[in-house]
Order: structure tokens, then C-alpha cells, then sequence
């Protein structure tokens, strides 16, 4: 078996790699959503909880300085920044001059901002261009100053930084990952389908004991495949049953054929006169006539196991059916020394084609006439001739037809066989008749859902049939 | 008896033809279902012989036109499909009987000659009278020389009809389909056994049989000349 190779077109168009492809998109973008909306909210409530606690400082500067002298609140503002560099403070004149504080100058950012923002500042003494980022308040003094404290946040602005940067290599990483799944799944399963694949090309090839791979971890895969082998393997079956039939077929008309050139070969050799002339002819006819019935039973068999009846099914009286071919056949069976009799007849109807419900039961009581007369071990009782019963009862929802004899019956293990062999063709065909008698009952009882048992009727045969009620 | 048979096979339609001039009946041929429809509607013949599958026009086709213009000349139904649905497929389409390929000449000959006798009046007629036998339809009673027959149900409707094509031949197959309403061939010959039993209760005590077999072909009931 080849291994599958690497198909770019084939993976990528599998429906596992497609799946997986919407699915991850669709993941990332929700999860950015998220994380955005998250980040920002989160963001938000920092910082307004950062500008509460500075407001509430703010008010109590104001306060301080409305109840003290004019200094005390550069003072106060000189001595809080002092050495501080999370706190930022300035208290600046009106014009802008810084008072105290260790804010260079009054932010840009919050001079337009009374209710507070956020703004960057350069770290006192610090001589590069870093800005770092901080929120604050700004308050106007009566005195026309003004008062601004602030926190730095720069801390949480990079931690929101890198929680973004993080995200971004997640989703990154989610992305490549989800799709190289993706990817592996739609590869082995396209895998696994090319060995299912060419799987079926052997078989197809007439490799037909042929079955597909099972993993045995019992996945879809695997279920699909199990059923297929099970189709596959009723087909086995069924083939081999065609190859019997055809074989049984080729013996049954070949040789019935073969007698038929036999006897036109033996009369065109031998006959001497007109009269034999044509007595080798009515031999030749009679031969083609057995070679016909023969056909017809073979065609009518297959025309059933192909369930070819289902729309001729109408409600049928069974008492009525047996009573009549009762009636058919007593003065042949009294003609050939049996007696006939019926002996239950109960009121049973099922949904059946006609004809071939009669033509099973003839078949029956054909066959009980036919093998009924009593053994040579019976001979004792030569005087009590041989009788045929025929039965209909109901039971059990079911319409069962018994048709029993006192002939030499068919012993247990041979029936087993025979049953057996009524699923195919029955194979004894040394018998008079075209041989297919039972097996056309049985294919007729089939195609009814019913069965047709074959039981000891201690002594003789006890065909059965039991259909289902209508 | 005039013919019109519609076949596609030359070699089965030559052979009819030839056998049914040797009995008697003149046979024309179509080969194809619309020629076959066209010859029908014009010639008035005694039987149609319809082959169910034709070249053009389905046989079934043909017999369901003529039937739809009023055209109502007995037509047999030849063909190879011969399972009972497809006997009841041919018969509601408009035949009057159905014929299984391959066939034996005397059987259809047999249905040919028992199709044609059905446009003559008899078939509703209460009395059937063959020789000095009897049969009343009404009263179901049979008798021969004014003695009366004691008939089971059965050999009454056996006798009936083969009083009913008193002087044709009928075939154990058209009896068992008649009279038993079987379509199959059992593997013995029940017919034979019923038809002797009838003809003991009919024939034995006179001088006179009035119930032949044919040979080859099956029983015919007439007066012997």
C-alpha cells in the first residue's frame, strides 16, 4: 500500500482543513475582541481610580490651602514631591512659572483638562527623551495658580504594553498552530482516506475477499470503514451464491440441453423409417419442453430473490387457497394410493401474490404425492396406505401451512443440508421433476417474509410454511 | 380464420404463418408496431397475435390504441415476459389472453381457435348441447340421453367449459387456468387425472365417447362422426 504523499491542492481542500481554517479565524478574532475590550476596560477603571484618590489629595491641598497662610501650600506641595518620583506634584503661577514641585512645567496635556488626563513627562534630572506616561489633576487656585498632582503610571502602561505584545504572539502562535493542526488532521485523514481508496480499487479489481482498513480505536473513520466491510462482505456472499447459481445453472440446462441433442442425434443416425423418424422427434420436443419448465422455475427463483413482487401482494384467504388445491390434487393422490385429507382450516389471511402462494403449496403437496408412499421398512403395514395432511392454523400472529407425509421423510442431518441449500439452488437434481420445487417454495416463502421448515413427521416429511398475518 | 400477426422475428413469423395455413387459417404479417397498428385498423381480422416487444410501437401500446378507437378484435398476447404480473399487465391493457415464449404450437393454436369463437353467440347461451349431452347453465344440471350426471362443483365447471368450445381443442394449460384459475405448470399432470374422472361419469355407460384426448395438445369434447 503507498503511503500518501504531500498533496498541497488535496490538503488544503479537505474539509477538515477547512473546518479548521474558520474555526481558528473566527477563534482569534473573538479572543482579540476580548482581550481588547478587556485591556481597555481595564485600562479605564485604573486610571479613573488612579484620578479619584488624586482628586480627593487635590481637595485636600485646596482645603489646606484656603484655611492657611499663602506658603504653607508650596510648602506642603515641596515637601510631598521631595524625593519622590511616583508622585508628581508642581504648583505653578498663573503665568505658568513653576512654584514648587518636581514636575518641570505644568503638563500641555492638562492645561486644557480640569477634570484630569493623561499626560507624559520627562523624569526629573533625567537628561534623555524618555517619556514616561502618568495621569493627573488639575486644579485653578483662587490665586489664579495652579495646582497639579499626578501619579506616574508608566508601570501599568507597560504592563498593558506587554500583555498587548503577549496577546498579539498568542493569537500569533494560536493561528499557526490551529492551521498546522489543521493541516495534520486533513493530512492523515486524506491518508487514511487513499488507503481506504485504494482499499476499494483492489477489491474493485476483483479482489473481493478484500476489506478496508480498521484502526481499531473505533473513530467515524473506522465506523464508516466497518460498514463497508460488512457491505462487502454480503456481497462476497452474494457473489459466491451467483457463482453457484450460474454454476447450477449451467448444469441444470446443459444437461437437459445435452439430452436434447442426444435424442435429435439418435434419430437422424438411426431411424430407419418415417414413424421413427418422428417418434425421435417427439422425444426431441418432450426434451426442450423439460429444458423450458426447468428455465421458467430458474427465471422465476431469480425473479423473486430480486424482489420483483412487492406490487402484486394483495390479501389472500389461505383456507380458501389450501381447500382448492386440496380439491386439485385429491384424485391424484388417491390415484397415486395415498389419501389426502385436510385437517385443520383455520381463517388466516396475508398479504401475498396469489399465484405463488398456490404455486408454493402445489409445489408442497406435489412433492409429499410424489415421495409420500410409505418406505419398504413400512412394508409390514402395506395395507394402511400412505396419507397427506394438510394443515393451516393460526398461531401466534402467524398463518402456518403444514403439509406432512408418511414417505421415507428426509433424515435430520439431511434436512439441515437441505435447508442450507435452498438458499442457494438445490443441488440434488436426480430426482424427476426439474429439481427446484423446494427451492422455489422457499425463495416464495422468503419473498413473503415468511420461512419454510422442514420437520419429522415421524414417519415422513412435515413441510411447514409460516407467513405473517395481514 | 383471418390473422394478423405482429412479430419482429421473421423466422418465428414465417413459421406461424406456414403452420397456420396447414390448419387452416389464413395469417398476415407485420413486423414492426406501427405497421402491425395500421394493418389492424384496416383488415378485419378474426385474431390479433400481438408480440409485447416490438420495434416502434410496444405491443401493449398497439392492443391499448385499437381497444381506446373501439377496435375490439381478440387479441392473443405473445411474449418472453411470462410472470403473472406480467400476464395481468398484458390482459388489462386490452388482451384476451397471454401466451408464454417459448410456446407449443397446438397450445396456441388452441387459444387462437378458442379467442375467435368468443365474437360468436354460445358463450352467453343457458343450454350446452353436445350430442345427446346436456348442460343447463341455469340450474347447473347435466344429463346425457335424458339420464342426469351427478357432477362435483368442480367437474361441472371442467364440463362447462369444455362444452363451451365443444368441437375446439383445449389445453391442459388454458384448463388449468380456466377452470382452476392456476398460471403454472404443476410437475404432474393433475389435469389428466380430473378430466378422466369427468369423462367416467360422462363417457363409461355409452356407446358413444364424446370427450377425446388429442394428442399432443390436450381434450376437445364433440360428436364423433
Amino acid at each position: 500500500m503507498k503511503t500518501a504523499k504531500w498533496q498541497p491542492n488535496a490538503t488544503l481542500s479537505t474539509t477538515i482543513f477547512g473546518i479548521t481554517a474558520i474555526g481558528v479565524t473566527a477563534f482569534v478574532v473573538l479572543t482579540a475582541l476580548i482581550f481588547a475590550a478587556v485591556i481597555w476596560q481595564a485600562n479605564r477603571v485604573f486610571v479613573s481610580d488612579v484620578l479619584g484618590t488624586l482628586s480627593a489629595e487635590a481637595q485636600t491641598l485646596v482645603a489646606v490651602n484656603e484655611t492657611g497662610q499663602a506658603e504653607t501650600l508650596p510648602a506642603i506641595v515641596a515637601q510631598l514631591s521631595k524625593n519622590r518620583t511616583d508622585r508628581l506634584y508642581i504648583l505653578a503661577a498663573h503665568d505658568g512659572r513653576p512654584i514648587a514641585g518636581n514636575l518641570k512645567a505644568v503638563p500641555k496635556e492638562l492645561t486644557t483638562s480640569p477634570t484630569g488626563g493623561l499626560f507624559t513627562y520627562q523624569l526629573p534630572g533625567s537628561q534623555s527623551s524618555d517619556l514616561r506616561a502618568a495621569a493627573g489633576i488639575s486644579i485653578e487656585l483662587p490665586s489664579g495658580s495652579k495646582l497639579i498632582v499626578a501619579r506616574d503610571i508608566e508601570e501599568q502602561r507597560s504592563l498593558v504594553r506587554w500583555l498587548q505584545v503577549l496577546a498579539i504572539a498568542a493569537f500569533l502562535a494560536i493561528t499557526v498552530g490551529g492551521l498546522y493542526l489543521g493541516l495534520f488532521a486533513s493530512r492523515s485523514v486524506l491518508a487514511r482516506v487513499e488507503r481506504v481508496s485504494n482499499a476499494t480499487q483492489a477489491i474493485m479489481a476483483g479482489n473481493l475477499a478484500g476489506r478496508l482498513p480498521v484502526q481499531g480505536n473505533g473513530d467515524e473513520i473506522d465506523r464508516l470503514s466497518q460498514s463497508v466491510n460488512e457491505m462487502l462482505e454480503k456481497i462476497e456472499q452474494l457473489m459466491h451464491g451467483l457463482k453457484e447459481v450460474s454454476d447450477n445453472i449451467a448444469h441444470d440446462l446443459k444437461t437437459p440441453l445435452n439430452r436434447l441433442r442426444n435424442r435429435a442425434e439418435a434419430a437422424l443416425r438411426s431411424a430407419q423409417t418415417p414413424e421413427e423418424l418422428s417418434a425421435g422427434l417427439g422425444q426431441t420436443i418432450e426434451a426442450a419442453d423439460e429444458i423450458i419448465k426447468t428455465f421458467n422455475a430458474l427465471l422465476l427463483i431469480a425473479r423473486l430473490e430480486a424482489g420483483a413482487i412487492e406490487e402484486t401482494k394483495e390479501p389472500v384467504a389461505l383456507s380458501a387457497l389450501l381447500s382448492d388445491a386440496a380439491e386439485l390434487y385429491e384424485p391424484v393422490a388417491e390415484e397415486a394410493g395415498l389419501g389426502l385429507k385436510i385437517t385443520d382450516l383455520d381463517n388466516a389471511t396475508v398479504s401475498a401474490n396469489r399465484h405463488l402462494i398456490g404455486q408454493a403449496v402445489i409445489n408442497l403437496i406435489d412433492n409429499a404425492i410424489k415421495y409420500g408412499r410409505k418406505s419398504k421398512s413400512d412394508a409390514g403395514h402395506a395395507s394402511q396406505s400412505g396419507l397427506i395432511e394438510i394443515g393451516l392454523r393460526r398461531e401466534n400472529g402467524q398463518a402456518v401451512i403444514s403439509v406432512a407425509d408418511n414417505g421415507p421423510g428426509i433424515s435430520a442431518q439431511d434436512r439441515a443440508r437441505a435447508m442450507e441449500r435452498f438458499v442457494r439452488l438445490d443441488k440434488s437434481r436426480s430426482l424427476p421433476g426439474t429439481g427446484l420445487g423446494l427451492s422455489l417454495v422457499a425463495a416464495v416463502a422468503r419473498m413473503h417474509n415468511g420461512q419454510l421448515l422442514l420437520e419429522d413427521n415421524h414417519p415422513g416429511l412435515k413441510a411447514v410454511l409460516v407467513f405473517p398475518l395481514a | 380464420m383471418r390473422m394478423l400477426i405482429v412479430e419482429d422475428d421473421s423466422e418465428t413469423a414465417t413459421f406461424l404463418i406456414k403452420a397456420l395455413k396447414e390448419s387452416g387459417h389464413t395469417a398476415e404479417w407485420a413486423a414492426d408496431g406501427v405497421t402491425g397498428l395500421s394493418l389492424a385498423r384496416e383488415g378485419a381480422y378474426d385474431v390479433l397475435l400481438v408480440d409485447r416487444m416490438l420495434p416502434q410501437m410496444d405491443g401493449l401500446a398497439l392492443i391499448q390504441t385499437l381497444r381506446k378507437e373501439g377496435n375490439q378484435t381478440p387479441v392473443l398476447v405473445l411474449s418472453a415476459l411470462g410472470e403473472v404480473d406480467d400476464r395481468v399487465k398484458g390482459l388489462k391493457a386490452g388482451g384476451d389472453d397471454y401466451l408464454t415464449k417459448p410456446y407449443a404450437y397446438a397450445e396456441l393454436l388452441a387459444r387462437v381457435e378458442a379467442l375467435s369463437r368468443r365474437t360468436i353467440p354460445g358463450e352467453q347461451a343457458t343450454r350446452l348441447v353436445v350430442g345427446d349431452l346436456v348442460l343447463d347453465r341455469l340450474s347447473h344440471a347435466v344429463s346425457r340421453a335424458g339420464e342426469p350426471i351427478n357432477l362435483q362443483p368442480r367437474e361441472y365447471r371442467l364440463l362447462e367449459y369444455l362444452m363451451k368450445h365443444a368441437g375446439q381443442v383445449v389445453t391442459r394449460t388454458m384448463l388449468l387456468e380456466n377452470v382452476w384459475d392456476y398460471h403454472f405448470d404443476p410437475q404432474t399432470n393433475v389435469i389428466d387425472v380430473h378430466v378422466s374422472r369427468l369423462r367416467s361419469k360422462i363417457d363409461k355407460a355409452f356407446d358413444k365417447p364424446l370427450l377425446h384426448t388429442v394428442r399432443g395438445a390436450g381434450y376437445v369434447v364433440r360428436e364423433d362422426s
